[in-house]
């Protein structure tokens, strides 16, 4: 898993992937920081949170796992994975992990606007971590889901797009449950689902057990849905 | 060294590769045969765990692939027909993750080196591997094959694409190489099997047609040494004269060849060999002897003999027994 980990978040570096999602965050965090905050005169920093992650979510986690397997495939490299005397979960999880930490160091930026706050009150640090813990749960899943995608198309235009459209669904599940109002079941199924209701709970300096054993669960499901994909390829 | 027993590979209803058999011992250099589409890379694929069988049991070195695969691959260094090679990095960086996913004990500086020495690629070390030329990647592809110092290498097609001089290069590579590990190799260049393997499998539509050594082979699907001999002479008494030469059993006149000579085919009695003979028989009676040639097939005619077009499903033309 080491290995693959190293090698991973080496290659956002080698190819401009890396410095492309860092100047992504910093131009879109600086955007919103500037208007919700110095413009606009508040200390509050959900608002900026929020604008930016789930910009972050559509069009910076696609384009961090998009390559990921699909470009193994097309470059014939899952040879060498595949042959060598590691385990399919490692390979799975050393990527994941490379793209966890490229995301928690992206969103790390953001870390300054909470110290430039704090020199004039002092934040309210549990909704400063609420945010950040919420956030990297919550692209701890999408990076899952991405990983999964990546691994079904040789594409990488594919995988990305496919990545983002479903990253755009999850975020807008919310407004579904308004549509279907009238069907209980619908609404409580949509209700359990909503991850963005789980999120902003985060935001709101709540830490709830229940939202944590939520994303968790299913950042391990789309992960052992990626090792099981990778596993029938070799049978079919 | 490497058991194969009743391998299957179906992909729907189609078979790949169909109930093959063989083994390696240690030390040997199999050489893997067969036209463009056999089953050859998916047998190799199979053996080295990235491909899943649909039938059949792969040992390597008494690990199971399916069974035991982390340690059955770590005792495989496997060179793809098409080598994974990562574009984006250097060689340098290249190898060094390979050591690391090989979970290699060996001194890593000193392994690296050795390996880049023996498949000479000490000049591109630190080059990227994009700007490499073909023969060069094949190289650091091999040089991938053979970190951690597997007992076993699988080479898949390893001179393809390469230039007369690296071929030979890469041939003579192989063969020192033999010496310490166990060796499969694939090829269509029957030359180039022939003058690297000590046993040759055949394999033809999925199915294996001959398990053997290339002399072996040879003799098996020879002619029984029949001659072809071309003499200008009155084509009665010539036959008169070959059927009561010593040590012939039977002789056939083919026919005009070219104006006024005639070919027959002479089939010897076992080990008599009687071109001398016939020659000085011939020249006693003042009719020429025009050309005398063996009809001891070369590999390629038993290549050719073994994998041409079979109807589907049918059983092999000839088929070879294992040694």
């Amino acid at each position: 898993m080491g290995a693959i980990f190293k090698k991973e978040f080496k290659s956002f570096f080698t190819s401009p992937v890396g410095y492309f999602v860092l100047a992504l965050i910093l131009a879109l965090s600086g955007y919103f920081f500037t208007g919700y905050n110095l413009v606009g005169g508040s200390s509050e920093l959900s608002g900026v949170y929020g604008s930016v992650f789930s910009l972050v979510l559509v069009l910076v986690l696609p384009i961090l796992t998009m390559r990921l397997f699909s470009d193994e495939k097309r470059q014939r490299t899952d040879q060498a994975l595949l042959t060598s005397p590691v385990s399919l979960t490692s390979i799975t999880l050393g990527k994941f992990f490379a793209a966890l930490l490229m995301f928690a160091i992206g969103m790390s930026i953001t870390l300054v606007f909470s110290l430039i706050i704090a020199f004039q009150v002092t934040p309210d640090w549990m909704v400063i971590i609420g945010n950040y813990l919420g956030m990297m749960l919550m692209g701890g899943m999408v990076i899952a889901i991405g990983l999964l995608i990546s691994c079904l198309t040789e594409s990488q235009i594919i995988a990305a797009l496919g990545t983002a459209a479903t990253a755009f669904v999850l975020t807008m599940l919310d407004s579904l449950s308004y549509m279907f109002s009238s069907n209980k079941i619908l609404t409580d199924v949509i209700g359990f689902l909503s991850v963005t209701g789980r999120y902003n709970d985060f935001t709101t300096g709540i830490i709830n057990y229940d939202n944590i054993i939520f994303f968790l669960s299913f950042q391990a499901l789309f992960l052992f849905l990626t090792v099981r994909v990778l596993d029938h390829k070799r049978w079919s | 060294m490497i058991e194969v027993q009743n391998l299957t590979k179906r992909y729907g209803s189609n078979y790949a590769v169909r109930d093959i058999s063989f083994q390696v011992e240690e030390g040997e250099i199999l050489g893997f045969l067969g036209p463009n589409g056999a089953g050859k890379s998916t047998t190799m694929n199979i053996l080295t765990g990235y491909l899943s069988a649909t039938d059949g049991i792969v040992k390597v070195n008494g690990h199971d692939v399916l069974e035991e695969p982390n340690e059955a691959k770590a005792n495989i260094g496997y060179l793809p027909e098409q080598p994974p090679l990562y574009l984006d990095m250097t060689v340098r960086e290249y190898l060094s993750f390979m050591y690391d996913l090989k979970r290699c004990r060996l001194d890593r500086q000193q392994h690296i080196a050795e390996i880049c020495r023996l498949v000479k690629i000490e000049n591109v070390y630190g080059r990227l591997i994009k700007n490499l030329s073909k023969g060069y990647r094949q190289r650091v592809g091999l040089a991938q094959a053979l970190i951690g110092n597997p007992p076993v290498l699988i080479l898949d097609e390893p001179t393809v694409g390469l230039d007369p001089n690296q071929i030979i290069e890469i041939r003579s590579l192989i063969k020192k190489l033999g010496k310490h590990h166990t060796i499969i190799l694939s090829s269509h260049i029957l030359q180039e099997i022939e003058a690297v393997c000590d046993r040759i499998i055949i394999i033809s539509q999925g199915e294996l047609v001959a398990d053997d050594t290339a002399a072996h082979l040879s003799r098996r699907y020879s002619d029984d040494r029949r001659l072809l001999a071309r003499i200008m002479g009155p084509e009665a008494d010539v036959l008169s004269l070959l059927s009561h030469l010593p040590g012939v059993e039977k002789a056939v006149s083919l026919g005009e060849r070219e104006p006024g000579v005639i070919e027959y085919a002479l089939d010897p009695k076992e080990d008599a060999d009687v071109r001398r003979d016939l020659f000085d028989r011939l020249a006693s009676r003042g009719w020429p002897l025009m050309g005398l040639k063996s009809m001891e097939m070369s590999l390629e005619d038993i290549f050719i003999l073994l994998t041409r077009e079979r109807l589907p499903g049918a059983p092999a033309s000839k088929k070879g027994g294992t040694n």
